[in-house]
């Protein structure tokens, strides 16, 4: 069940002390030290006069080595609990002081930021701002590169001003997000099992697969791999896959009725270990993955792919968001831990797992060169590839699926996305799982 | 005095307010909740009928409902079967107490596992690649792997008689033991056949067990949805399956009102099983 609650705390020492005891603390001490022995070059007072920050998100970033890590570089104690995406939208309307920072995706931001729960950032106090990747500021990757469909990162990344709630076509000093972690989704194929060379969406609606294939049944993303499949096919061509008319959602839904209808799917999967069993098991040979999914499927011994399509990827960002009820102390202890966040430490973390990182020069630093050579530059690995936890992922000489950053993040077809018509979409999703 | 004509409701109060606090409350609570008017991220009281039009109208909802009673009817129909068949081993042809006593205990062994790992424990087994396809292929039975046995009807109402039928056995058996064993040599002396025996004298005497076991599987069945969800592979809809997906997606009102329809249809149900059979007087 996907349902699932967990609360982590990354340290505990301010557990048993009362918030308002906390921040009255806090904004006494706040002017008193900057600097000490900063053995991290950040200023360690709040060591001194602990802060809690309270972060909810979805599971990928909320991780306790995160917390960990924070808690010894800064003093910052960080709550996190991780929640399934429709949990986090619904918490962020309407527990607006039940969090202090937001972890959600830029779809999810498209919307709840209109509900004014959260504040926008000044990005003057951003450290690495100039560094982040432009996908999040501009939209482009490279001067050349065309924005992808969907909510992408940049249409929601800015506000005109810092009570504003509408979102500014172009960068402005007030920012929603800082981003955290991206990825770029694609099929994923047991390639000792398919027996032909994959290369496109809709080779998941070849015959000789019938009963052997899976999508994914959470209905804001299932949508967008099925509008990939049916655009790959040759269905609708849409004008935006990312925001589709009830008539093209119409065409994609009664396309996947008569596929199933006609047994083209073994079964529809809604959390992680499903996808990862559906694969290792050989009752899939294709379907809807998320890369860490490949990963778990690989560490068996099994053989998975993730297989770089054709039309591009479906790709997928989470970032950082500071509630409204922040301020004084502990709004400097939120601005103080995004910097931590884009510093590099983090960044590293997460590349290692194979997602992407905001800011990739400071994650750089944090790296091997071999392992930056294996993870964004899409070289073969010259030494075993560990992940953080010291595992080996991939031995010496393998590549990347998909290769390199520019590679991947650069074939981007569209973001996940919310539609207009999403009540509608959803509807009839129900109705493609019931029939 | 006073004292005694409080004492009875005394008596009855801590029963009351239990139920009170944790069935009409809850119950209440839901269907006042099933008027209200939703969005994508929020619920707002109103009294609007809407989510009972879409849950009515729409054809989907039909089609989940029919295919609920389905698995419902299949479920109840051999979890009787065999739980009848069960109890009737034990309370007629084993002959010693502490024997009875026993072998009902080992049926409840199962039981002490959760019931989330018993139905997922079916899995690897009825897979493609599972034990019983490969046992079957090593044999030379079949050529392919048989692909209806997981993710399927045959899956869900399997994994469901599998985790049901001791619903069906404990309140059978329990009717079974009591029947007055004169009864049936009376029966047998009067020239009767054990097929009479079983059909005049046995089943009339079991139906209050029967309805018991009944309508512990009715309900549990028209309720499910993380079997329905697992065996099928996400396939096939159940109205639990229905409810979890709307509050998935926070329209909660939606899911109300089909937890208030599904209610009513269990009553009702209930109320049918009931009018056949006069539990009480076994009781």
């Amino acid at each position: 069940m996907s349902k699932k609650t967990t609360d982590r705390t990354g340290a505990s020492g301010a557990k048993g002390v009362s918030r308002r005891g906390l921040l009255k603390g806090a904004a006494a001490l706040g002017g008193l030290a900057v600097g000490g022995q900063a053995v991290t070059g950040f200023p360690t007072v709040w060591a001194q006069n602990p802060i809690t920050l309270r972060q909810f998100g979805t599971g990928v970033s909320n991780l306790n080595a995160i917390a960990e890590k924070c808690k010894a570089d800064l003093g910052i104690t960080l709550q996190m609990t991780a929640l399934d995406s429709d949990a986090v939208s619904q918490r962020v309307v309407t527990q607006a002081n039940s969090f202090d920072i937001a972890d959600i995706e830029y779809w999810i931001c498209k919307k709840v930021f209109a509900a004014g729960t959260l504040q926008p950032m000044d990005v003057a106090k951003i450290k690495y701002y100039d560094q982040i990747v432009p996908i999040f500021t501009t939209g482009k990757l490279t001067p050349e590169s065309k924005i992808a469909q969907g909510t992408a990162p940049n249409t929601v990344s800015f506000v005109d001003g810092p009570d504003s709630k509408k979102f500014a076509p172009a960068p402005t000093q007030w920012m929603t997000l800082i981003p955290t972690i991206y990825n770029a989704d694609t099929l994923g194929i047991r390639p000792d099992l398919v027996g032909r060379p994959i290369k496109n969406w809709k080779d998941i609606l070849d015959p000789a697969f019938k009963g052997k294939t899976s999508i994914l049944n959470i209905p804001s993303i299932g949508i967008m791999d099925a509008a990939m499949i049916c655009e790959s096919a040759g269905i609708v061509k849409y004008a935006d896959k990312g925001n589709m008319t009830k008539a093209e959602i119409d065409i994609t839904i009664d396309f996947l009725i008569k596929t199933k209808q006609a047994g083209q799917f073994r079964a529809f999967w809604k959390t992680f270990d499903e996808s990862v069993n559906l694969m290792a098991s050989g009752e899939v040979v294709i379907q809807s993955m998320w890369s860490p999914a490949v990963a778990a499927v690989r560490s068996k011994g099994i053989p998975c792919v993730y297989q770089p399509l054709e039309e591009g990827y479906r790709a997928w960002g989470g970032g950082l968001g500071i509630a409204k009820h922040l301020k004084g102390a502990q709004l400097d202890a939120a601005y103080e831990y995004i910097n931590w966040y884009l510093s590099g430490w983090v960044g590293a973390y997460l590349n290692r797992q194979g997602y992407y990182s905001a800011v990739l020069s400071t994650a750089e630093k944090n790296m091997t060169p071999d392992e930056w050579a294996f993870w964004m530059l899409g070289q073969p690995a010259k030494t075993d590839i560990l992940s953080p936890e010291g595992k080996v992922m991939y031995t010496a000489g393998a590549v990347r699926d998909g290769g390199s950053f520019k590679e991947r993040m650069g074939a981007v077809a569209c973001w996940n996305s919310v539609m207009d018509e999403d009540r509608y979409m959803v509807r009839r999703w129900n109705e493609f799982i019931a029939a | 005095m006073t004292l005694s004509r409080i004492a009875p409701y005394l008596q009855a109060a801590p029963l009351t307010l239990i139920l009170a606090a944790f069935l009409v409350l809850p119950i209440a609570t839901i269907v006042m909740v099933s008027f209200w008017d939703y969005d994508s991220i929020q619920i707002f009281p109103d009294f609007v009928f809407t989510n009972y039009e879409e849950t009515i109208t729409s054809p989907v909802t039909w089609r989940t409902y029919l295919n609920t009673l389905k698995y419902t009817v299949i479920v109840w129909a051999v979890t009787l079967l065999v739980g009848f068949w069960v109890a009737y081993y034990l309370a007629f042809h084993i002959r010693s107490a502490t024997m009875q006593m026993v072998l009902f205990l080992v049926c409840t062994i199962p039981f002490l596992t959760s019931n989330i790992i018993r139905m997922i424990s079916w899995i690897p087994f009825l897979g493609r690649n599972g034990l019983l396809n490969q046992s079957l292929m090593t044999m030379g039975l079949i050529d392919q792997p048989l692909e209806f046995l997981l993710f399927s009807d045959f899956a869900v109402v399997l994994a469901m008689v599998h985790l049901y039928t001791l619903f069906m056995v404990t309140p059978i058996f329990n009717t079974l033991m009591r029947i007055d064993r004169a009864l049936i040599e009376a029966a047998r002396d009067a020239g009767a056949s054990a097929f009479q025996i079983l059909t005049n004298v046995i089943i009339p005497l079991a139906k209050p067990g029967i309805a018991i076991g009944s309508i512990f599987v009715v309900t549990l069945v028209m309720g499910d949805f993380i079997t329905v969800r697992f065996m099928s592979g996400g396939q096939s809809a159940s109205v639990g399956l229905m409810m979890a997906n709307q509050i998935a997606l926070l329209q909660y009102p939606a899911a109300a009102a089909n937890a208030v329809i599904l209610l009513v249809l269990v009553l009702l149900l209930v109320a049918a099983i009931l009018r056949i059979v006069n539990i009480r007087k076994e009781l």
